[in-house]
């Protein structure tokens, strides 16, 4: 069965025919869709874990029970997850254990472009990558194989343009995974430092083992043709290459840690001039480097963002693709807060309250973007809470009263927690903001404890986020819906004034869950309207200004009734007493 | 028509609009023909209104996922600013077909930048072949604004040597049963467009 797999799906099938019992991870853009698509198939345990430490350790129990187990998670999310990887190096498993690693050249969708190569170096685990969708399944059933002959975690490392590009997969049946009884074995599973000391020998001993499989493994594929150029090259930079150089020699390299330098040396020695292609940083080439290898690689071509045959052409044969001569600057078209978003009344108050806003990660890291310019900081999943109380110690006092950290119910229970159990116990002067939407939005709505749903569509009790801040020992907790902007002002106005840590939430869905849960469109009153363009300072898509008169689009305008609430004149009104739409559509 | 037994297609617009859906049809009906198929996208921030582009590209082999600059042989734009943005993908000789539509993008909306003027004849420049399609009103006709995505779809699908067949077989697994019938109508008056 041929079917068009984005590389995503293709690992999620490669799980499904590998015979993977036990499936766990953490949203988040470039891999949140493996986990989405290991849920449809009846035969898997999956689940959405609360962040993605969570899920290594969920999906590595399954693996040391005795199932097939696989964890997915983007390239930052491994950061997370690190601690466990590390020591899981050192134990090794029962069943095979797969750790994807989704990362994003180019930054897409993320805080960094951080290269999870060097975790497999790190962490000493062998890693092998894709380069189009059928080696995403191919690699992740051998990655499962290769986990169990080598008793090791593996790490399958791929790149936004292989998890989301689509290629031809041919899909087979499953295969039930190897019968791996459980049996309790201390010295294996239990890191105290006499058995780690002893598990660490045997990381040593199978990284020489490793070595002596990557020479032979049938993913590390030599072509020879003209052998004037030769290439070695990973992932999809070898699609690229193949585009560009289609009459070279290429060293294809399937596992990537440890490299096969048997094999590296005589493709290197066979060939007149070598290139090596790599995005990122110069993992490979070090290597080859430092055998002595002579190369081209991080000297000609960037360490900055993805490649492409372009890219390629342009660095190593000089032909420029010029650009076309462009009249004028195109306005740029960045992505916005949604209109009828309930976020942006939030930080329309955040804004007219002055406040120092700690920010985090999710839909609403978009308001640092003009006209809403609110955020101070944007770090890493939960890191509003931990900086905001940073701050409030060194800030002189007139901006000390107001450090406000903010962040989504989401991000919240993925490493909001300790940051505000931390702000009770240290008496922090700041005020949190859950903005709690009801959704995790941002890489396309997947379920969360506070929805009370799970990945598999099972109904569980949501997460009560009051009853966490006032068990933590909150003083001051407050719930408020944002779409009343008076009182939401107020009550963060309040909540900036108590001494000690205040919560407020915001609650409210997302209105790409909820459609119809505002009462009804808003209108210009064109008779009315003075042009001040305050509406327009709330950077909602559906207001804009044409031939000096204001419009909303009608298509796009879901009722939240921000903009007539903060409308000096009164001219922002329902549509509702008008008979059709057409009259405010120009 | 294009006889070429390869070709390379770009598909753009803003999030929202339905392009994905548009180029997962494209490429599921080349995968049918028997072709080699890779398409390419970002998600992500596909929802949230940003500029969103799509590459197809089939034929015997196909290594690239993505299109490089000067070598698409049609840009299929669902707005005009956004055709504008990405024409130099374009080969000289290729075929721009451009919803006839604008969306205002956020600096344009706020009032510190402007939508640029005469696109059609920026684009008219810059391509042999340029097909303004009002795909808008070939969508309200057929039955909802939203069926746009498929009325240029109706379009484009004469640009490519497919059977109509194909087309329709892929529209209907992809689109939601209740609108399979509009959006049927918005292929067909998309391809007897003109």
């Amino acid at each position: 069965m041929r079917k068009l797999y984005s590389g995503n799906e293709a690992v999620a099938r490669g799980a499904f025919e590998a015979g993977v019992e036990i499936a766990a991870a953490y949203p988040g853009t470039p891999s949140t869709e493996i986990m989405e698509n290991i849920a449809h198939y009846k035969e898997i345990y999956a689940e959405w874990s609360v962040n993605e430490k969570v899920a290594f350790e969920v999906a590595f129990g399954g693996a040391v029970g005795g199932k097939r187990a696989l964890a997915a998670m983007k390239h930052v999310g491994v950061n997370v997850a690190a601690d466990a990887l590390m020591t899981a190096a050192y134990t090794g498993i029962n069943a095979g254990f797969v750790l994807v690693s989704a990362d994003d050249p180019g930054m897409f969708s993320s805080q960094n472009e951080q290269d999870n190569r060097f975790f497999a170096k790190m962490a000493q685990i062998p890693m092998l990558e894709p380069s189009n969708s059928q080696e995403a399944k191919d690699f992740t059933i051998l990655a499962f194989e290769i986990s169990e002959k080598y008793d090791t975690p593996v790490l399958l490392r791929m790149t936004t343009r292989v998890c989301h590009g689509k290629s031809i997969v041919e899909c087979r049946d499953r295969i039930p995974g190897p019968a791996c009884r459980y049996q309790k074995n201390p010295q294996k599973y239990v890191m105290i430092p006499a058995n780690a000391r002893k598990r660490h020998v045997v990381v040593e001993e199978r990284r020489k083992r490793l070595s002596e499989f990557a020479e032979n493994f049938s993913g590390n594929i030599t072509e020879y043709n003209d052998t004037s150029i030769g290439i070695i090259t990973s992932g999809v930079s070898y699609q690229y290459a193949r585009e560009v150089f289609p009459g070279s020699s290429f060293l294809k390299l399937g596992v990537s840690y440890p490299l096969p330098m048997n094999k590296i040396k005589t493709f290197a020695e066979k060939v007149k001039k070598l290139y090596v292609f790599e995005e990122l940083e110069p993992f490979l080439e070090e290597r080859l480097s430092a055998a002595g290898i002579n190369l081209t690689g991080k000297n000609v071509l960037p360490v900055l963002g993805e490649f492409s045959p372009e890219l390629l052409r342009e660095k190593l044969q000089g032909q420029v693709t010029e650009n076309s001569e462009c009249d004028v600057k195109l306005p740029a078209r960045p992505p916005v807060m949604c209109a009828g978003c309930p976020h942006r009344a939030v930080f329309h108050v955040l804004r007219k309250l002055r406040a120092v806003v700690s920010g985090d990660i999710g839909c609403y890291t978009l308001s640092t973007l003009p006209p809403l310019n609110t955020m101070d900081t944007v770090l890493c999943m939960g890191a509003s809470m931990g900086i905001a109380q940073g701050l409030v110690r060194v800030l002189d006092e007139r901006n000390r009263d107001r450090v406000v950290s903010v962040l989504g119910d989401s991000t919240f229970i993925h490493s909001g927690i300790p940051g505000l159990v931390n702000a009770v116990y240290n008496r922090a002067n700041i005020t949190v903001i859950i903005l709690d939407n009801r959704i995790t939005a941002m890489t396309g709505h997947q379920d969360n404890p506070g929805t009370g749903r799970t990945l598999k569509g099972e109904k569980v009790p949501d997460f009560d986020f009051a009853g966490m801040a006032r068990a933590a020992g909150v003083e001051f907790v407050q719930t408020v819906d944002p779409v009343d902007i008076n009182e939401t002002e107020n009550i963060i106005s309040q909540a900036l004034k108590h001494q000690g840590p205040s919560v407020v939430i915001a609650k409210r869905p997302c209105v790409l869950v909820d459609r119809n849960q505002f009462p009804g469109q808003m209108k210009i009153d064109w008779d009315t309207c003075k042009v001040c363009k305050i509406c327009l300072r709330i950077g909602c898509p559906a207001i804009s200004i044409n031939d000096s008169k204001i419009t909303i689009d009608q298509t796009m305008c879901f009722g939240c009734g921000l903009c007539q609430q903060i409308c000096p004149h009164g001219s922002i009104i329902p549509l509702k007493s008008m008979k059709t739409g057409s009259e405010n559509d120009k | 028509m294009i006889n070429k037994e390869k070709a390379d297609i770009l598909i753009v617009g803003v999030g929202g609009q339905g392009i994905l859906l548009a180029s997962e049809i494209i490429s599921s009906v080349c995968l049918e023909a028997g072709y080699d198929v890779k398409q390419s996208e970002v998600h992500g921030m596909a929802q949230r209104g940003g500029s969103v582009s799509s590459h197809v590209r089939y034929g015997d082999v196909v290594y690239s996922p993505t299109i490089e600059r000067g070598r698409a042989d049609i840009l299929l734009s669902f707005e005009l600013l956004e055709a504008l943005r990405w024409i130099e993908f374009l080969k000289p000789e290729g075929t721009a077909i451009v919803n006839n539509m604008k969306i205002t993008p956020m600096p344009v909306a706020d009032g510190s930048e402007r939508y640029p003027d005469n696109i059609r004849q920026k684009l008219e420049k810059r391509c042999k072949e340029l097909v303004l399609v009002d795909g808008n009103s070939i969508a309200v006709k057929a039955g909802h604004i939203k069926t746009v995505n498929i009325a240029l779809l109706g379009v484009f699908s004469k640009y490519l040597p497919f059977d109509t067949n194909m087309w329709k077989k892929s529209i209907v697994e992809r689109v939601p049963v209740k609108t399979k019938e509009i959006n049927l109508i918005a292929f067909d008056s998309g391809r007897n467009a003109n």
